[in-house]
C-alpha cells in the first residue's frame, strides 16, 4: 500500500517529519517498508533561462535554444516547443536525467545540430497537465536551481507493507486514521463532504432504470449502486492523474479513474458498468450455477465454476463478482450511461474465485481481506459526485441499496484485570478507553473492571476481547509495556533418545574428519533412475510435489545417497577431490493416499578422493571399501553396537554399488543399513568422474540396538599370552565365517579372550586359488598369569576344528 | 651354560652403543649390572668355575663391572646433552603428519546453540514431522483454507491435504493436544515455503518456542527473549518489539535487534534501518487454545520463532543464503 504525505494532509492535520510518521507507523503495527521523495525523479532538472533562440537549419519546426542553465557556459538545447521565447525561465533536464516514461536524458545531436538536454513540458515532467508547449515558469527564477527547489515541490510516498488483517488500511482515509492517533491533541479524520450536484439530477428514480436483486445474500450481504447519464469518457484531469501516479497507478479515462480513485481513498471497491451493455437494466448477484466461459475486461477468458459468485444482467454474466468485470460490459469511449456498484462480498468467496481463476487485482485484494460493509453507500455517491463533475453527467435523484440481513455491529465485554493479565500491564478501565477511544472504538463502562466496547464497522479484525488487547498494547507501544520473567515450576522431561542419538553420531563423524552436509529434502524426480533402483524397490514409493519448483526438486527423497552424490559433484567441480561428508536427516516413504508419508530418519556418509592429505613421508593413496568399513565399524563401536556382522549384498538390494563391492549391515535379523562403492554407471549418471564410497544407516534401528546403560567391566591383572595360527584356505571362502566360527569356539572357553585377523596373502608359493590367513588368538585368564600348558590344547583345537570346517591346511 | 666374559662384554657394549634413550640405557644396566643381572650372575657363580680360574675370571669380571658402570654413566650424560643442547637429529620444521578435522554444519551449530539456550531456561524439546496435514500446519493455528494469511507462505503441496511444513509451529498444537498446562516447549527443524531467489531457500530451518501456564504475560514474552539475545549476541544488543500479525497469536509482535553490522548506524545488511528483523512472536491466540481443548479463561502462553538461517549469517557474517545448501566444504570447513 502506497501513500503520499500530501494526499493523507488532506484528511487528517499532522506536521510531523515524514520520518517521525514513518517510525511511528511502523511502531504501531503499520510497517513502512520505504520511504521516497516523490519528485526524486526530478533530479538533474533545473531552471534554465533562454537566451537565445534561432531557427534550426535543418528542421522549421524546431529550434535551437542557447541556455543559462547555472553551468559556466550555456548549453545549446534543439527544442520543438512554439512557445519559446528569450528571457524566458522553463524547466530543463540536463543529461542524467530519467523523465517519466523511462526517458533517459543525454547528449545528442538532432538533424545535425547538438542538443545538451531538454526543455519541458509541465505534463513530461508530471508537474502539470499542460502539453502544449514547454512550462512557462514565470520570473525571478536563479538559473540552476533545481526544479523541485524553485516550485516549493514536496512530498513524501509511504510504502507500507500492511498484514492481511488490516484491511481498513488498504486506503489513505484508513491510514489517516491510524496517523490521527498519534498527533496531539488527537485529531480525528475529516471525511470529505459528499456533494451531489443538485443541477444535474435527473427526474426520474434509479428504479426506474435498474434492479438489483441478491440470490446469494451469504455470498454478498449489501450491494449499492448509483447511475449517471450523459456522461462523457475521456482523459482524467491532472489532479486525478497525478494522485493515481503518485501510488503507481496508471490513469486509464476519467470513470475508471474515479473508480480507483475512490477505492485508494476509501477502501471500497467500486466497478462502473457501462448500462447500455446490461440487458434489461437488471444486476443480478447469484453463483454462476454452471460451468461457463467468461472473458473479463483484461480480455482474457476463464472457465468458471458454479460456485463462483458473479453479477450477471437479465442474460448472462457481466462480472465476475469482486474480482474483475467483463469484457462485454467495461466502460468504453462511447460510454454515456454508468451504473456504479459499491457491494461487500464474502471474503472467502472471492479469495475462491480469484485463487482458482488465477486473478488478483486492487479489489480481490480488499475484498477477500474485508471491506467496510457500512461503507458502500458513502464510497458509491462519492463516486458518483466526483463523475458527475468531472465527466459533466447527470444523475438519478436516488440510489439503490440492497442490504438484505442488515448491518450485524460488533460490541465486545472487555474485562481490563484479563487485559492487564495478558499483558503484564496495569491499565485502569479509563487508561483502556482512552486508547481504544484514539481509533475510534466506541467505549462505555458497564462495570469497575469492565467495559463494553463497539468497534467501528471497518475494523474487521477486531472480533474477540484478546484483539482489544493488542490494540491497546500497539497504541500504547510494545516497548513501554515493562519486561517481566515468568514463574515457572522447574521440572522438566528427559530428552528424547533420538536426540541423544544424533547428537552422538554428530561427535563421532567429525572426529573421524567428516565435515556434516545438509541438503534439501527434495531430489530430482530421476533419481530413482540414476540410482538403478528396481521397479520393485521400496525407495520408488516416492511423494512428489504437487507444485515443485523445478524437476531438480520436484520428489521428497527416499534415500540421502544422491544428495551425498549430487555434494560431491559441486564440490569436485570446484576442485576439492577429496571428501568426507555425512549427512543426518530424514528420508519419506508415500504411505496411503490422504496420509502423512513414513519419515525414516537416516545418516548417510560419502568418501572419496585420497585416503590423507598428501604428506612428505608417504605416497597419496586413495581409499577404498576398507576405509569406509572402518567407518562404519567405528561409528557403530562409538555407539556400542559390538555385534554387527557385514555380508556381501544380495543382488538388486542397493544397485548402485558396485556388484561384489556392497554389504549390509546386520545385527542378528535387523538390517541396519548398507555400504559399498558407488556403481561405475551409477556415476555417471550423476555426473562424476572419480570413485565414492558411501554408508547409510537407519537410525531408529540404531537407537533400538544401542544399550540403555553401559557397565564398566574391571581391568585385568593378569598378563595375557598370544599365540597365532595361520590357515591356507580356498580364495572364496570368506573371513567373516572363520572368525564367526571361531568365534562360536570361542564361546565355550574363558580364557579366549579376543581373536582378529592380521595377515592376509596370496600368490607363490602359495597354490592357485588359495590363500593364507594369520590369525591372532589372545589368551587371558582372570586369575593366573597363563603359562604355555594352560593353552596349549585349547589352540590346537581350535585349529582342528577350523582346519576341518574350511578344508584348509596348515602352512608347510 | 654361562656366558664368557668376553661374550658378555661384547654384547654389552654393542647395546650400549646403540641405546639412543635414557629408558633403553636404564633397562641396560639392569641387564648387566641389576641384582639379577648377567655381570652379577657371572659372579655369583664363579664358584662353579675350576679353581685356577676363579682370581682372574673374578678380577676380569670385576674391571668389567668398573668399565660398564662408566660407559653407562657416559652415554647417560651424552644423551642429556644432546636434549639440553638441541643437537637435534630431526627437522623439526618438516609438516606433522595430517589429522584432519571435520565439523557440524553452521546451521546444527547455531541450532545446538539457540536450543542450549532455551534449554538452559527450563525448555523440553519437542519434535514433529516435516511433511504435515492441512491441519496442523493451518487450521489447528488458526489459519483457515481460504484466509489471506496463507498468503504469507506459499505452500509446497503433496496432495491437498498434506504439505511440507511452513513453519515449526505445528508442533505447538501436537505438543498441547498430548500434556495439559503447564507446557515449555522448543521445537526445531527443517521447514519448506516455494521461494528460491537470492534471499530464500525453499528448505529452510526455524526453531518454535511456547510457553503457557496461568498468568503468562507479554511482559514474560518481552522477558524471555531479551535474555535470549542478550545471549546468543550480547548484552548490549537493544532489541525493540513491533506490532505485526500472524494469525495465531494476539497479540502478534516482530522483534528487530540493533543491527550488529554497523550497530544502529544504518548499513545494507539492515537496509539502512538500523534494525534487522529476527523473530517473530506473539500470546497464543485463543482460538489455537480452543483448537486443543485449553481453558481460555485459566490458561494464557506466547509462542516464537526464529530463522536459523539469518541468525547463522548474522553471527557468522555470511551474505548468501545459498551457500548452506551447497555444502561446498572450502565453506563447511569455516565453522
Amino acid at each position: 500500500m502506497k501513500v503520499s504525505l500530501s494526499w493523507l494532509k488532506e484528511y487528517i492535520p499532522v506536521d510531523l517529519d515524514p520520518q517521525e510518521i514513518s517510525d511511528r507507523l511502523t511502531m504501531a503495527g503499520l510497517e513502512v517498508d520505504s520511504l521516497e521523495n516523490l519528485y526524486d525523479y526530478l533530479d538533474n532538472v533545473v531552471v534554465a533561462r533562454v537566451i537565445e533562440v534561432r531557427k534550426h537549419p535543418n528542421a522549421d519546426s524546431l529550434s535551437c535554444c542557447t541556455v543559462d542553465a547555472g553551468g559556466q557556459v550555456p548549453l545549446q538545447i534543439v527544442c520543438g516547443a512554439p512557445n519559446v521565447r528569450p528571457g524566458m525561465f522553463v524547466p530543463c533536464a540536463l543529461p542524467g536525467a530519467v523523465l517519466p516514461g523511462d526517458l533517459k536524458i543525454k547528449k545528442s545531436k538532432l538533424r545535425g545540430e547538438k542538443s545538451e538536454g531538454m526543455l519541458c513540458s509541465g505534463s513530461e515532467l508530471r508537474v502539470a497537465g499542460d502539453a502544449a508547449g514547454i512550462m512557462d515558469l514565470g520570473e525571478g527564477h536563479l538559473p540552476g536551481t533545481p526544479l523541485e527547489t524553485a516550485l516549493g515541490f514536496s512530498d513524501t510516498v509511504f510504502e507500507i507493507d500492511l498484514t492481511p488483517n488490516r484491511p481498513d488500511c488498504l486506503s489513505v482515509i484508513g491510514v489517516a486514521r491510524e496517523v490521527g492517533a498519534f498527533t496531539t491533541p488527537r485529531a480525528k479524520v475529516n471525511l470529505p463532504e459528499v456533494i451531489l450536484p443538485q443541477g444535474k439530477l435527473v427526474s426520474k428514480s434509479i428504479h426506474d432504470y435498474a434492479s438489483v436483486s441478491i440470490l446469494d445474500p451469504d455470498l454478498c450481504p449489501r450491494y449499492s449502486a448509483g447511475m449517471l447519464f450523459d456522461v462523457k469518457v475521456g482523459p482524467s484531469p491532472f489532479w486525478l492523474c497525478r494522485k493515481l501516479e503518485s501510488v503507481g497507478l496508471t490513469p486509464i479515462n476519467n470513470v475508471v479513474d474515479v473508480t480507483n480513485f475512490v477505492m485508494l481513498e476509501t477502501g471500497q471497491p467500486l466497478h462502473a458498468f457501462d448500462f447500455d451493455n446490461v440487458a434489461k437494466g437488471k444486476i443480478i448477484v447469484r453463483k454462476a450455477g454452471s460451468a461457463i466461459d467468461f472473458t473479463t475486461l483484461d480480455s482474457k477468458t476463464h472457465k468458471l465454476d458454479p460456485e463462483m459468485l458473479m453479477i450477471c444482467d437479465g442474460e448472462r454474466a457481466v462480472a465476475l463478482a469482486g474480482v474483475m468485470g467483463g469484457e462485454n460490459s467495461e466502460i468504453s469511449d462511447t460510454t454515456t450511461c454508468v451504473l456504479i456498484e459499491s457491494a461487500y462480498f464474502n471474503p472467502i468467496s472471492i479469495r475462491r474465485t480469484a485463487k482458482r481463476t488465477g486473478i488478483a487485482t486492487d479489489a480481490s485484494h480488499r475484498f477477500e481481506r474485508g471491506v467496510d460493509p457500512e461503507g458502500t453507500v458513502y464510497a458509491m455517491k462519492r463516486a458518483v459526485s466526483l463523475i458527475a463533475e468531472i465527466c459533466d453527467a447527470s444523475i438519478t435523484r436516488d440510489i439503490i441499496d440492497e442490504y438484505p440481513l442488515g448491518s450485524m455491529p460488533v460490541t465486545l465485554l472487555l474485562s481490563t484485570e484479563a487485559l492487564n493479565t495478558r499483558l503484564g500491564t496495569n491499565f485502569s478501565a479509563k487508561a483502556i478507553g482512552e486508547i481504544l477511544q484514539s481509533v475510534e472504538f466506541g467505549v462505555e463502562q458497564t462495570q469497575e473492571n469492565q467495559l463494553k466496547i463497539s468497534v467501528p464497522s471497518y475494523r474487521v479484525d477486531v472480533t474477540r476481547p484478546e484483539d482489544l488487547s493488542e490494540e491497546v498494547a500497539r497504541l500504547w507501544g510494545y516497548n513501554n509495556i515493562k519486561t517481566s520473567y515468568p514463574l515457572v515450576p522447574a521440572k522438566g522431561k528427559a530428552l528424547a533418545p533420538v536426540l541423544g542419538l544424533r547428537e552422538k553420531i554428530r561427535q563421532t563423524l567429525p572426529g573421524f574428519s567428516f565435515y556434516e552436509a545438509i541438503n534439501y529434502n527434495f531430489i530430482h524426480e530421476a533419481s530413482c533412475d540414476r540410482l538403478k533402483l528396481s521397479e520393485t524397490d521400496a525407495r520408488r514409493s516416492v511423494e512428489k510435489i504437487l507444485n515443485p519448483i523445478s524437476d531438480q526438486m520436484s520428489v521428497l527423497r527416499t534415500s540421502l545417497v544422491p544428495g551425498l552424490l549430487e555434494t560431491m559433484k559441486r564440490n569436485n567441480s570446484q576442485q576439492s577431490d577429496t571428501l568426507r561428508i555425512f549427512e543426518i536427516g530424514k528420508t519419506f516413504f508415500a504411505t496411503q493416499t490422504g496420509e502423512l508419508p513414513e519419515e525414516r530418519e537416516m545418516v548417510a556418509g560419502l568418501i572419496t578422493g585420497a585416503r590423507c592429505e598428501q604428506f612428505w613421508a608417504s605416497k597419496k593413496t586413495g581409499v577404498d571399501f576398507f576405509d569406509l568399513k572402518g567407518i562404519v565399524e567405528g561409528l557403530l563401536d562409538d555407539l556400542f553396537i559390538r555385534d554387527a556382522l557385514f555380508s556381501k549384498l544380495e543382488k538388486g538390494v542397493c544397485p548402485y554399488f558396485e556388484s561384489g563391492f556392497g554389504a549390509i549391515v546386520k545385527v542378528s535379523d535387523t538390517v541396519l543399513g548398507s555400504l559399498g562403492k558407488i556403481d561405475g554407471q551409477v556415476l555417471k549418471n550423476f555426473g562424476l568422474k572419480q570413485d565414492a564410497y558411501v554408508f547409510d544407516l537407519d537410525l531408529a534401528l540404531l537407537l533400538q540396538l544401542m544399550p540403555e546403560s553401559i557397565q564398566a567391566a574391571p581391568l585385568p591383572r593378569f598378563p595375557s599370552l598370544s599365540r597365532d595360527m595361520t590357515f591356507i584356505v580356498d580364495k572364496k571362502i570368506e573371513v567373516g565365517a572363520i572368525l564367526g566360527q571361531m568365534k562360536l569356539f570361542a564361546q565355550g572357553q574363558s580364557l579366549i579372550e579376543n581373536m582378529f585377523l592380521f595377515d592376509v596373502f596370496e600368490g607363490k608359493p602359495l597354490a592357485e586359488g588359495k590363500k593364507s590367513l594369520s590369525f591372532r588368538v589372545v589368551y587371558r585368564s582372570t586369575t593366573k598369569t597363563l603359562e604355555e600348558k594352560n593353552i596349549k590344547k585349547i589352540h590346537t583345537t581350535l585349529s582342528e576344528v577350523i582346519l576341518e570346517k574350511f578344508q584348509a591346511s596348515l602352512p608347510e | 651354560m654361562q656366558n664368557s666374559i668376553a661374550d658378555i662384554e661384547r654384547q654389552a657394549l654393542e647395546n650400549i652403543g646403540r641405546a639412543g634413550s635414557s629408558e633403553e640405557l636404564e633397562a641396560l644396566s639392569t641387564r648387566y649390572l641389576g641384582r639379577k643381572g648377567e655381570l652379577t650372575g657371572f659372579l655369583r657363580n664363579i664358584s662353579s668355575l675350576p679353581e685356577d680360574e676363579r682370581p682372574g675370571a673374578g678380577k676380569d669380571a670385576n674391571l668389567l663391572k668398573v668399565k660398564l658402570e662408566g660407559l653407562i654413566k657416559q652415554a647417560f650424560s651424552d644423551i642429556e646433552a644432546r636434549l639440553a643442547g638441541g643437537l637435534a637429529d630431526i627437522d623439526v620444521t618438516l609438516p606433522g603428519r595430517p589429522a584432519v578435522r571435520g565439523s557440524l554444519h553452521p546451521i546444527t551449530q547455531v541450532l545446538n546453540e539457540i536450543s542450549g539456550i532455551f534449554m538452559r531456561l527450563g525448555f523440553d524439546i519437542a519434535e514433529g514431522p516435516e511433511v504435515e496435514t492441512d491441519y496442523y500446519n493451518f487450521e489447528a493455528l488458526n489459519i483457515p483454507k481460504y484466509h489471506p494469511a496463507r498468503d504469507m507462505q506459499d505452500t509446497f503441496y503433496v496432495s491437498d491435504n498434506i504439505v511440507l511444513r511452513t513453519h515449526t509451529s505445528p508442533s505447538q498444537p501436537r505438543a498441547m493436544e498430548k500434556t495439559d498446562p503447564p507446557v515449555r516447549i522448543i521445537s526445531a527443524g527443517k521447514v519448506f515455503r516455494c521461494d528460491s531467489d537470492l534471499t530464500h531457500t525453499p528448505m529452510f530451518h526455524q526453531i518454535e518456542g511456547l510457553m503457557v501456564d496461568k498468568n503468562i504475560s507479554f511482559g514474560d514474552l518481552k522477558g524471555i527473549l531479551t535474555t535470549f539475545v542478550h545471549q546468543f549476541f550480547d548484552k548490549e544488543t537493544s532489541l525493540r518489539f513491533r506490532p505485526s500479525f500472524f494469525p495465531f497469536t494476539e497479540p502478534s509482535a516482530e522483534v528487530d535487534i540493533r543491527c550488529v553490522m554497523c550497530k544502529g548506524k544504518g548499513c545494507r545488511v539492515c537496509s539502512k534501518t538500523g534494525w534487522l528483523e529476527v523473530l517473530g512472536s506473539g500470546m497464543v491466540h485463543p482460538a489455537v487454545f480452543e483448537n486443543v481443548g485449553y481453558d481460555t479463561s485459566i490458561y494464557t502462553g506466547f509462542a516464537f520463532g526464529v530463522g536459523i538461517e539469518r541468525m547463522a549469517m548474522l553471527k557468522y557474517g555470511i551474505d548468501d543464503i545459498r551457500k548452506y545448501y551447497e555444502n561446498d566444504i572450502r565453506f563447511l570447513g569455516q565453522f
